[in-house]
């Protein structure tokens, strides 16, 4: 059949601002040369039978708009210096195109197959230089083709039916090294042990396993699935801070506690302690795809955190748009389906300017640009979100440069539903019935590679791991499955997941662990042919969702699916005799396994763990003592402080009409939002808070580190209204490696924080993640770790909306109060790394676990009380950078007095001491605060005023100037 | 009477909700219905009373945004939407329903004089990218110009501070020929635009919102669906609670098209379709 060509371009007065900007990207890319005018067309190739007049119609009724836009068959004459287009490689994911497709059936009534590209004319550089421009700027060439001509082939590349060949492995018979090189060559990344117990396992059987259960045993024993080192037994050597009396530690001598299961015996502990404790308001932990809390007697709220590490490090947009697409489907697939209703986006990167080429700091072989990767991600987020209607209303964005080789990027999202939908079981003899998006070659491996350490060689071997999502089938996905949860006869189906790591195998697998599951792999359409059952087995292709339903309700839940274009097949059975998983292929049966083997079969591994605690160390480098007030523009504009207002604004935060408190605030639109207040439930008055806390900083202790980012989070929460009684956290660990013992120290020392932090603040732990391998190997062989990372995300009931309050200062001549003590240290601060001169005290700062709480509860009474005008945490940067912030976002002058904080005006400025708050009060209720702070270390700081300058004794600083430095980081 | 307010919805909407929340607190009957139910039974149209079509990405905005949507509403429903249009329905439009609306062939609509579209027409204005290339959410200020036929715009007072609608779109700079523009502006068709310098996207004109000839279809980037309690405000943690005693001007844009139908009821025979 022929391919036509369409291309499609604006008109000449209409402006291209997709060239503009495709030109703008340049600019930050450091190329040999700059373009000087890119001009951007779409282009269309269209397989079908179509004559000239039907292609005439398609090109100038459905694909240009007469008064913007003019349309060529085939390829218009070059306009420039040079051309590139940007293709989909075949077999990639192209959403705009199935669109088309059916915008064509419904204007000429015909079935076309349709692919989209771009068109670049560049001026200002050559051949070789626009293709340059293209790979860096323009395309990915892990999943886009780049061409140097208007592409037309003559026909599109498609799969081929192959016939199935079930290949059985000889694994009884291999050796050690064998069984290792089998290991990874497979791309299982299973440890030996971990192969040994498989081998072990199939020599009872007396068999030679097939590859497809290879492959499933790998996908369900991978670190990803199945967390194995943070449920793995420890010996622990080092100090522990605070009490003994911990569940599931053994101490055994001064310095050595065996730990069985560190994530049982640390986080969900400290949750069951607090549940026998009298918090009765944790409706389900950590067993289902988020954690599940009661909003109100008839509702709950759910929220998960995922993390996208590796995806996104080779291909940010896809990465970051699947990762946030996937948290979403763990929203919809927790409990009978939970509707989404908010988002959150974290990134840590490295910094965006300190890597270039021709430098001695040149991006390693193998990784993207820190610009790139951010850009991208965001723009993976913004499209997703968008796309899904889902507000992405929090989130932040941290900078260190051995974030390099590994960005992180997590998402997370919230989810609200009635509280008679928040568990289901799939029974036996119910239809295994997956739907949504179609199986294709796509995310093959995701869930055993993120288990991997990244070289500079994944690009080229992982690429199959990069998957592109399309929002719109999620979309109807979910307005498909809300129909059917709130079915008027009840819920059409008896339990839902979602397909993430792993594919089908992960899905089936954890859903028929205790019934078994038969399954035939041939049922379920694929986007092209050519799989086999072990691809579609594993296949991460996105959009997926599976089910249990009885077979009663299958022709009901069809008629919903078909109403809203909706794809649904049935791939089996739940319940087998024997408790087996049975994978099929038509009449041949490719699989067979045990659920036990599956699901208990990973051998149990005592792990190592040491830690010390570091000395603290000098300053590397001497400077003077900056003066207070450059020293704080120099901080408002350190990228981890700085406005991310560019990012922000691309995020539509306001979709569903919920969103009460906006991640930026004040008359500007610009301040920095402690937190975010939404309306889950229209007709009411109760809101929910969601924020987080991160204290990467003070990686050198990670207890302190879990600590103080589980107090920040807190804190965060309880500026914008949140009821400290009503929070419940998540734990998002990011490692470089546990298999160094000093790493897994680190992570002990984490998650005993996090166990310590959450009992003394009541704030359980409902949900988790965790991603243990972001180390980079370099061409050079040199291992690039990132920090230990540990984000803690949270959510909290605010009891009336009325009483919330925002971080922008409000009135001339109020008051400011600093709320908590400050002490010396400055280890880990934003001041200590840029300003690093003798006589700083390098040493951690302490997080008061009795203080901590107690002040939460207090500022949350004041404000609720209404005594408050505008509340902050004071956090990055320290006092002095958090006073500005409320200033500057009031559009306030403030007058600071240092000493009555601490002598030394740095210490009093940029000490970021955890646990404190500032608040702005009008002078007659400063008694009234005071009284609900019951003696907790209150202090008047400052006044507000109309100067439209913050003065300190040190100097002055006009306000304007201050917001200047703090807007002026972050932009592309 | 409760008027009955029709929301069409469809593959990748996602304000469906909310425009029905807004109908709802203005005193209308809400119902959402996809398009493919629509275009096998167009005649349920005729038994609404109000017509809304909501923001999102319709059908991901493939090709441009509400392309592919207004293709299969103008093969699909369009007769129905005309009979709508004849009975005097008032319809909104925000964003991508606005996207569509132009495309469709519902706005600006024909002028004064001439007879009505019987086939859909060729669209004469067009809602481009943003001049900065790039999606953008926030609050922008707007100004209901004097003398605009919009039922849902006419006599909207807005005071300092709240005169505020809430934008978020990646395609929304307003684009018509010199002689189009002019017949809007001289007609009383712009409905509403952004304030002279807080025009967000590049709109030519400013123009943030248009109505078509009879002032009942009334299409728009912002949206006012979002604007229907204080608490959306986005500083309302700010305001007097003064102001916060009339409704916000979201929800009373909702309230002047369902007072429209209202006083419109007993003189018409239309909606005894039901």
């Amino acid at each position: 059949m022929t391919i036509h060509r369409i291309e499609v371009r604006p008109s000449q007065d209409a402006g291209d601002p997709r060239g503009a900007a495709a030109c703008q990207s340049a600019r930050t890319a450091s190329l040999d040369a700059q373009p000087r005018i890119v001009l951007c067309s779409a282009v269309y190739l269209i397989e079908g039978d179509l004559d000239d007049a039907e292609i005439g119609r398609v090109a100038n009724e459905l694909l240009s708009h007469p008064v913007t836009e003019q349309a060529v068959v085939g390829a218009a004459d070059r306009r420039a210096d040079s051309l590139v287009e940007v293709h989909p490689q075949p077999g990639v994911m192209d959403p705009e195109a199935e669109a088309v497709e059916l915008g064509v059936r419904s204007l000429l009534g015909r079935d076309v197959t349709v692919r989209t590209g771009r068109r670049f004319d560049v001026t200002g550089l050559d051949q070789s230089q626009a293709r340059t421009f293209a790979e860096r700027c323009l395309a990915n060439t892990l999943i886009h083709e780049v061409h140097e001509s208007p592409y037309h082939p003559s026909e599109f590349t498609s799969g081929h039916g192959r016939d199935v060949e079930v290949r059985t492995v000889p694994l009884r018979e291999l050796d050690d090294a064998a069984l290792t090189k089998l290991s990874r060559e497979a791309h299982l990344f299973l440890s030996l042990d971990e192969m040994q117990a498989m081998q072990e396992a199939y020599r009872r059987m007396d068999r030679d396993p097939r590859e497809i259960e290879l492959e499933t045993l790998a996908q369900t024993w991978s670190e990803h699935c199945v967390h194995k080192t943070l449920k793995a037994r420890v010996e622990y050597h080092g100090p522990l801070p605070g009490d003994r009396d911990r569940v599931g530690h053994e101490f055994i001598g001064d310095d050595v506690v065996r730990i069985d299961n560190l994530l049982g015996s640390t986080i969900a502990a400290a949750t069951k302690q607090l549940m026998n404790d009298g918090i009765d308001w944790c409706l389900s932990v950590f067993v289902d795809n988020a954690g599940i809390i009661a909003f109100d007697d008839e509702h709950a709220v759910c929220f998960k955190v995922e993390t996208h590490n590796h995806p996104s490090a080779l291909e940010p947009y896809g990465g970051a748009a699947t990762g946030i697409g996937g948290c979403i489907r763990d929203i919809i697939g927790t409990g009978l389906a939970a509707r989404p209703i908010a988002a959150s986006d974290i990134f840590c990167v490295g910094h965006l300017d300190t890597w270039a080429p021709d430098t001695d700091r040149p991006v390693p072989t193998g990784c993207l640009h820190p610009r790139r990767i951010l850009s991208q991600v965001v723009a993976g987020v913004r499209d997703y979100g968008n796309r899904m209607g889902i507000p992405t209303v929090n989130g932040t964005v941290w900078f260190d440069d051995d974030y390099v080789g590994n960005p992180l990027v997590y998402c997370g999202c919230v989810g609200v539903m009635p509280r008679d939908r928040i568990a289901g079981d799939p029974q036996p003899g119910d239809l295994i019935v997956a739907m949504g998006g179609r199986t294709g070659r796509d995310g093959i491996h995701g869930a055993t590679f993120s288990s991997a350490e990244l070289t500079d060689t994944h690009v080229d071997e992982f690429s199959h791991a990069v998957q592109i999502g399309n929002p719109v089938t999620e979309k109807k996905v979910l307005d498909a499955i809300m129909e059917a949860r709130d079915a008027e006869e009840g819920c059409l189906y008896n339990s839902i997941t979602d397909c993430g790591a792993g594919g089908f195998s992960s899905a089936v697998g954890e859903m028929g662990e205790e019934l078994g599951a038969v399954v035939q792999l041939e049922a379920a359409p694929l986007k092209y042919e050519g799989l086999t059952p072990t691809e579609v087995w594993i296949s991460e292709a996105q959009e997926r969702m599976v089910m249990a339903v009885s077979s009663d309700r299958l022709d009901r839940l069809q008629s919903i699916c078909d109403a809203h274009d909706v794809e649904l097949c049935v791939l089996g059975t739940f319940g087998t005799p024997g408790r087996e998983l049975i994978l099929n292929w038509h009449d041949t049966e490719v699989g067979r396994l045990p659920m036990a083997l599956l699901h208990d079969g990973l051998p149990d591994r005592v792990r190592i763990a040491r830690w010390e605690p570091k000395p603290v160390s000098a300053p590397e480098r001497t400077g003077d003592r900056p003066p207070i007030t450059a020293a704080l523009e120099r901080l408002l504009a350190h990228p981890n402080i700085a406005s991310k207002q560019c990012i922000i604004e691309q995020y539509d935060h306001e979709v569903q009409g919920r969103s009460v408190i906006r991640p930026q605030v004040g008359p500007f639109g610009n301040g920095p939002s402690d937190a975010a207040v939404l309306l889950p439930v229209p007709d009411s008055t109760r809101g929910l808070a969601m924020g987080n806390g991160l204290a990467t900083g003070l990686r050198d202790d990670p207890w302190l580190m879990a600590v103080a980012a589980l107090d920040e989070c807190v804190r965060n929460l309880v500026c914008v209204g949140a009821d400290p009684e009503r929070i419940a956290v998540l734990d998002n660990f990011c490692w470089p490696g546990c298999d160094d013992e000093r790493r897994m120290g680190e992570l002990v020392r984490a998650a005993e924080g996090c166990r310590d932090a959450a009992i003394a603040y009541r704030t359980p732990f409902i949900s988790g993640k965790d991603s243990l391998n972001n180390q980079f190997t370099t061409d050079d062989g040199r291992t690039i770790r990132i920090p230990s990372t540990l984000l803690i995300s949270g959510f909290g009931i605010v009891p009336d909306i009325a009483r919330c309050t925002t971080m922008d200062a409000k009135r001339d001549g109020s008051l400011l109060l600093l709320v908590g003590d400050t002490t010396t240290s400055m280890g880990g601060s934003h001041f200590a790394e840029l300003f690093p001169f003798d006589g700083i005290d390098l040493g951690l700062p302490s997080v008061d676990l009795e203080a901590g709480p107690k002040t939460a509860r207090a500022v949350a009474s004041a404000i609720a009380s209404g005594a408050v005008l505008s509340a902050h945490d004071c956090s990055e940067g320290g006092m002095l950078v958090a006073a500005a912030e409320m200033a500057f976002s009031g559009g306030l002058g403030l007058s600071v007095e240092l000493d009555a904080v601490h002598e030394d005006p740095l210490v009093a400025a940029f000490s970021e001491t955890p646990g404190r708050y500032m608040l702005e009060v009008s002078p007659d209720h400063r008694d009234d605060v005071e009284r609900h702070l019951d003696g907790i270390p209150c202090r008047l700081v400052g006044r507000f005023n109309g100067s439209g300058t913050l003065t300190t004794a040190d100097g002055t600083a006009s306000i304007d100037a201050l917001r200047a430095a703090w807007s002026g980081t972050i932009g592309w | 009477m409760t008027p009955r307010a029709l929301i069409i919805t469809t593959t990748g909407i996602n304000c469906d909700r909310e425009l029905a929340e807004a109908f709802g607190l203005a005193g209308a009957d809400p119902v959402s219905m996809h398009l493919n139910q629509l275009i096998e039974q167009p005649a349920c149209i005729d038994e609404f009373d109000l017509i809304g079509l909501p923001g999102g990405f319709s059908y991901g905005d493939a090709v441009a945004a509400g392309r592919i949507a207004s293709q299969v509403m103008r093969s699909g429903i369009y007769d129905a939407l005309q009979r709508a249009l004849q009975r005097g329905v008032p319809m909104i439009a925000p964003c991508n329903g606005f996207q569509i609306a132009v495309q469709v062939g519902l706005l600006p609509g024909p002028a004064d004089e001439a007879p009505a579209f019987v086939e859909p027409p060729q669209p004469t204005v067009a809602l481009a990218d943003n001049d900065s290339a790039r999606f953008i959410d926030r609050w922008v200020r707007i100004e209901i110009p004097v003398g605009t036929r919009c039922v849902w715009t006419k006599g909207l007072e807005m005071e300092a501070g709240t005169d505020l609608l809430p934008i978020a779109h990646g395609e929304g700079r307003f684009v018509a020929s010199p002689e189009e523009f002019a017949r809007l502006e001289q007609t009383g068709c712009i409905a509403v635009r952004y304030a002279s310098d807080d025009n967000p996207n590049g709109s030519l004109g400013d123009v943030a919102g248009i109505c078509d000839r009879s002032g009942l279809v009334f299409g728009l980037m912002p949206h006012p669906e979002r604007y229907t309690r204080w608490t959306s405000h986005p500083i309302w943690t700010r305001l007097d609670a003064g102001s916060m005693k009339i409704d916000p001007p979201g929800l009373r844009m909702f309230r002047n098209a369902v007072d429209h139908v209202r006083a419109h009821a007993s003189s018409s025979t239309a909606c005894d379709v039901r």
